[in-house]
């Protein structure tokens, strides 16, 4: 038996410099098991090449080709169709939200990126610093010195999308920068006490954990804002017995 | 900071905060709260405005507490003490969580904390609805 292919129609926002959004409708012909972000390409190459849209690794490492699908943020790399929609059946795709569309599936990350700068958030930590291996087994190079690894987030701005309060706060920081300054921590930098400590930092979190729910890096944003609440907490607690500088 | 993400439109905000189709458990938890979070201010500014009755006299009160008890208004208390049971059992679950406690098990507490709801809720609407 050869592999099923599936008649799919895929409603696809288009929003252009200054133009009104609306949807552009293609059917498709997919086989279930291939993932969205192929099914996208293959509207770009065979149907419309006007279509803009992010993608650039395809294994879920570089975090380009996040997008909403049926209005849940998907990496589309690994989103394979079966599991969302069926044969004959419709997708609707969207540009992350939370984030000013460029054009059609195209947000503008620039912010994001450079908040997550801000708080120290870095894509590549020496193994040692990312505290995940026990010290024995981490992997070493032929000089012996220790090997970079990939921090979990891979900033693809799905968390900030899923996020509710940053819909009706465009001030919050969001899910994915305050897990960066959790993960770089307020004991080792300190100046990021006042960066989270305020109405749009880690207090604006209203528990829905769809930041958690989305991540595709498992890196449990949701788990490290509580845990930077007890750092802010920690901290200020240690201020009020140090005696005030004059 | 100065600058922000994107501005939100009504439309937005209303699905983000109103429509949990497609999303997660904390999603669903999320919009009940606010439901009745709106639902048991909307009752604080009924029940002043009710209490101003008595400042109008005794006979007044009473001709309001005849108007109460009919079951439209009694079916109103019961949904009043619903929201209450939901909204409160759920604030348990987010003042443990806010502060790490049970964060990997936020689900399971939701659910445990509404089948609790539920079954308080049950218990009232005999006491409340049955003559």
């Amino acid at each position: 038996m050869g592999t099923p292919i599936w008649k799919i129609t895929c409603q696809v926002y288009r929003q252009k410099d200054g133009e009104s959004a609306h949807y552009d409708e293609f059917v498709m012909e997919a086989d279930p098991e291939e993932y969205v972000l192929d099914v996208v390409e293959r509207i770009w190459a065979f149907h419309d090449r006007s279509l803009v849209f992010r993608h650039a690794c395809h294994h879920s490492t570089c975090g380009a080709c996040g997008m909403r699908v049926d209005g849940v943020e998907k990496l589309t790399c690994i989103t394979p169709i079966r599991e969302v929609t069926r044969d004959g059946g419709t997708i609707k795709i969207d540009p992350m939200r939370n984030f000013p569309v460029v054009s059609d599936l195209v947000v503008d990350m620039g912010l994001f990126y450079r908040r997550m700068e801000e708080v120290g958030h870095q894509p590549v930590l020496p193994v040692n610093e990312a505290g995940v291996i026990e010290k024995s087994r981490r992997p070493k190079d032929r000089d012996g010195q220790e090997l970079l690894r990939l921090a979990d987030c891979i900033e693809c701005g799905l968390c900030i999308s899923a996020c509710p309060i940053a819909v009706t706060n465009p001030n919050y920081l969001g899910p994915a920068v305050l897990a960066g300054a959790q993960q770089n921590g307020l004991d080792r930098d300190p100046h990021l006490l006042e960066m989270v400590d305020n109405e749009d930092g880690v207090w604006r979190c209203h528990s829905v954990y769809e930041c958690t729910a989305v991540c595709p890096s498992y890196v449990e944003p949701a788990w490290r804002i509580m845990d930077l609440r007890k750092q802010v907490m920690k901290a200020r607690f240690k201020r009020l017995f140090q005696p005030e500088r004059k | 900071m100065g600058e922000s993400l994107r501005k939100p439109t009504t439309r937005a905000w209303m699905q983000a905060w109103f429509d949990p189709r497609r999303r997660d458990l904390g999603t669903f938890a999320f919009v009940l709260n606010r439901i009745t979070a709106l639902g048991l201010t909307l009752y604080l500014f009924l029940h002043l405005i009710m209490l101003g009755n008595l400042a109008r006299g005794p006979e007044a009160y009473e001709q309001f507490l005849t108007t109460i008890e009919h079951p439209v208004f009694v079916f109103g208390e019961y949904l009043v003490v619903l929201a209450g049971l939901i909204h409160g059992f759920n604030g348990i679950r987010v003042a443990l969580t806010s502060f790490g406690i049970g964060v990997p098990y936020q689900k399971r507490i939701f659910v445990a904390m509404m089948v609790i709801a539920a079954a308080a809720g049950i218990i009232f609407g005999v006491r409340m609805l049955t003559v």
